[in-house]
């Protein structure tokens, strides 16, 4: 069906796609009300899971934020006609949902009301401080670029603000990984490859939540994605999920063979319950084998809506995969003393177990909502929507590379 | 050994609690008039109300585990008292605990021991780094504390302690002892009882220990019974690998 | 920051003195006990409190002039032996002006509590 741009039908959607986003949103905040009344005692989290839902949804959030903006220096930084189009969109969904990330988190802190403390007070050896620096400085950045996309005026600097934005958003995904890699005592997070990791990470996350936003936004407008656009994003898609994987698989290898932690990680990836279940069902069966076999197969990526699946299905993995390393993390016991048997009341030694409670979810939803509702605002009043002029590319050859 | 020299110590610190007490009991609580001195016992220079506390010290603990009886609580209930950890909580992994004893197994040999464990006063405190505000800080005298002023309740210090020293406050609080402030939403852990140890006091739990397991002093001061035992006999600290160089010490781990 | 702040509260209060809400009945416990006159405390007593909790929680200076708890003990209703709840010397005045007041959530407002909850002194 093709709505026609700005029919009644079409404004009525508008409405309700921002009141669903609100309502969430809405509720996220009530969510984060009663936490920050009634003390943590109504999450699941604890003195042993320190960080529970509201990390897996913020982190998720910060890190796709990071990744989102790769598809607009695809564009700047490298000079493709194709990504340059769908820089402004890609900006505007990296402001979107690293504002919803931060909120997250914000709204999770023990004190959420000293709010301006955190500002004020700054701990220079803190990668959380220097993420305070971080994060305004990408919205910044980020401005300073969509503003150069969109001002003809301001066109000629689009370039240096799309590099300075590059490089901005790999020192922020690192940041966002050493927030864990400098938690040396943790044997799931002493790691070099965490913030590497991160980074491919939010390559494959961000591009696949852009991808999804792209195909709703051409649907909601009665447009199809020209198929060699399609076809070229699909394979970067494909390589990313293969190079996360890659990535994974040596951190936890190197974990075994080289850090010794060969306890946790059999306790991750072969008998702690639920998280081997999230890792080989949820990441790498769901989240990386199925959609690098839609992405391959001819025959499967030719179908409508299956590169949509696999984009989404990466989302699936990424969950699984941050709920693994941050609750997993977490749940096996910090080793104090090495090679002894430990028992104490403070659950030393001893696996723990993590019931995410209803409110610390309707918080992490919330951070969803935000992201969305500011997207859907966003494309509504300014011209986000990704406009390609095939015959120019054609002519131009920029289809080929 | 040092036992006669311990024993006579020991015998003057009680004189100098009472003494301590009956000043504090006269005065009301924590009313120290300026210009009085506070009483020396814990083994440093005694420190003038009004002065702030000096890096030239450095409160340490030895905690001798060959001592330590695997059913004793006493150290964990004292600290629980002075420092008002009293309030009930439905769910035993959202309490607070500030020092707790862990019994510990060799699975080699079945040695068994039991240690009190509790914040370990790092010098390079893993904590303090990690804080993005400043709470988290280490005293001139070596003692870690959270500055509950500027705490926003992160937990970051939580995930980075090594030694799960620190606990999260989750619900609101009303009966804090006025002299330990603590509260909803922030992080907290061991103080070295910091209330009494500015009053020459040592920490409730060194106090409370019937087979003086436990011993507090200035890691600094040559003559103090601490630095000489750590002179003379062997000593560990726990994840020595980390190099944190620790305020607590112990024995036979 | 502070001028806004203190804008605000002008405002706030004035308003609340044009809608005729009752003034705060103070209660004075221990009349002519303070470490300053009642001008200057009703002015400064945030400043005050506020160097003297830095200087005591991140440098270990103990005995200063300006303490809370002394604040409470003398200042804590006879009937309620809190600083706080009806009457109470810091509710009543920080209602009346709107000013959150962010002590108590870790600060005892009672006095004499610890003899109540068994902490040896
Ligand atoms: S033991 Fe933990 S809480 Fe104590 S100073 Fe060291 S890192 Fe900080
Ligand atoms: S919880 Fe408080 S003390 Fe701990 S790192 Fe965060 S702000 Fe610092």
């Amino acid at each position: 069906m093709r709505l026609d741009l700005n029919s009644r039908l079409e404004e009525h959607l508008f409405y309700i796609l921002a009141g669903i986003g609100g309502l969430v949103t809405a509720v996220g905040m009530a969510a984060a009300l009663f936490m920050e009344h009634s003390g943590h005692v109504v999450t699941g989290m604890n003195n042993q899971i320190v960080w529970g839902m509201p990390h897996v949804f913020a982190i998720f959030l910060i890190v796709a934020a990071s990744g989102v903006l790769n598809v607009a220096s695809i564009g700047s930084v490298f000079g493709k006609t194709v990504y340059k189009t769908r820089a402004p969109l890609s900006g505007l969904l990296a402001i979107a949902m690293l504002a919803a990330g931060l909120a997250v988190i914000m709204l999770d802190l023990g004190r959420a009301d000293r709010l301006i403390v955190a500002m004020t007070h700054f701990n220079p050896t803190s990668v959380f401080g220097w993420n305070v620096i971080l994060y305004p400085g990408f919205f910044g950045i980020v401005g300073i670029y969509l503003w150069t996309l969109m001002d003809r005026r301001m066109n000629p600097y689009y370039k240096p603000a799309g590099f300075a934005a590059f490089i901005w958003r790999l020192l922020l995904t690192t940041g966002t990984g050493s927030i864990f890699g400098f938690l040396v005592a943790r044997q799931a997070y002493q790691s070099a490859m965490i913030a590497p990791m991160f980074i491919i990470m939010s390559f494959a996350w961000g591009l696949a939540v852009f991808m999804i936003v792209q195909k709703a936004m051409f649907a909601w407008n009665g447009m199809q994605l020209h198929p060699q656009i399609r076809s070229r994003m699909k394979n970067l898609l494909a390589t990313f999920i293969a190079a996360v994987f890659y990535f994974v698989m040596v951190y936890h290898l190197t974990n075994i063979y080289f850090a010794k932690q060969t306890a946790f990680e059999q306790f991750i990836l072969l008998s702690g319950g639920i998280f081997p279940t999230l890792f080989w069902g949820g990441y790498v069966f769901l989240g990386t084998l199925v959609p690098l076999l839609i992405l391959f197969v001819p025959d499967l990526s030719k179908i409508r809506g299956s590169v949509f699946a696999a984009a989404s299905l990466v989302l699936v993995g990424a969950f699984s995969l941050l709920y693994v390393f941050i609750i997993g993390g977490q749940v096996y016991p910090l080793e104090i003393f090495p090679g002894m048997d430990v028992k104490s009341s403070f659950f030393d030694g001893q696996i723990d177990t993590y019931t995410p409670s209803l409110p610390e979810i309707l918080l992490g939803l919330g951070g969803f909502g935000i992201a969305f509702t500011a997207t859907v605002i966003g494309v509504r009043v300014l011209k986000f929507l990704p406009q390609d002029d095939i015959h120019k590319l054609e002519s131009a050859g920029h289809m080929l590379d | 050994m040092n036992e006669p020299q311990d024993k006579s110590r020991r015998a003057l610190m009680g004189k100098a609690v009472t003494a301590a007490a009956v000043a504090g009991a006269g005065m009301g609580v924590a009313a120290i008039a300026p210009g009085l001195h506070l009483i020396e016992v814990a083994g440093a220079a005694p420190r003038t109300a009004g002065e702030a506390a000096s890096n030239t010290v450095r409160w340490g603990m030895l905690i001798d585990s060959t001592k330590c009886a695997k059913d004793c609580n006493a150290c964990v209930t004292a600290c629980n008292t002075e420092n008002g950890l009293v309030e009930p909580i439905k769910d035993a992994r959202q309490g607070s605990q500030w020092i707790r004893k862990i019994d510990l197994k060799d699975p080699k040999n079945g040695r068994e021991h039991s240690l009190p464990m509790m914040c370990q006063h790092c010098a390079n405190p893993p904590c303090v780094d990690v804080c993005p505000t400043g709470a988290s800080m280490k005293r001139a005298d070596g003692i870690v504390l959270v500055d509950r002023h500027i705490c926003i309740g992160c937990r970051y210090c939580m995930m980075a302690c090594p030694y799960k020293a620190r606990s999260f406050v989750h619900q609101p609080l009303t009966t804090q002892n006025p002299e330990v402030p603590r509260g909803i939403g922030c992080v907290e852990s061991c103080t070295f009882c910091v209330q009494r140890v500015d009053k020459g006091l040592k920490p409730a739990c060194v106090e409370a220990c019937p087979e003086g397991a436990m011993t507090f002093g200035d890691l600094n001061d040559p003559n103090s019974a601490i630095a000489q035992r750590i002179a003379r006999e062997a000593t560990t600290q726990v994840r020595a690998d980390l190099k944190l160089n620790l305020g607590v010490r112990y024995q036979g781990i | 920051m502070k001028a806004a702040a203190l804008a605000l509260f002008l405002a706030l209060t004035s308003a609340c003195a044009f809608a005729g809400a009752p003034k705060p009945a103070i209660k004075i416990e221990n009349p002519g006990q303070c470490i300053a006159p009642a001008e200057e405390m009703r002015k400064n007593h945030m400043e005050m409190l506020h160097h003297q909790r830095d200087r005591t929680m991140r440098q270990g200076i103990r005995g200063e002039k300006a303490s809370l708890n002394e604040c409470i003990n003398c200042h804590a209703s006879k009937t309620t032996g809190s600083v706080l709840g009806k009457e109470g010397f810091c509710q009543e005045c920080h209602s009346y002006a709107a000013v959150k007041l962010d002590c108590w959530d870790c600060h005892q407002p009672k006095a004499g509590h610890a003899k109540a909850a068994g902490v040896k002194p």
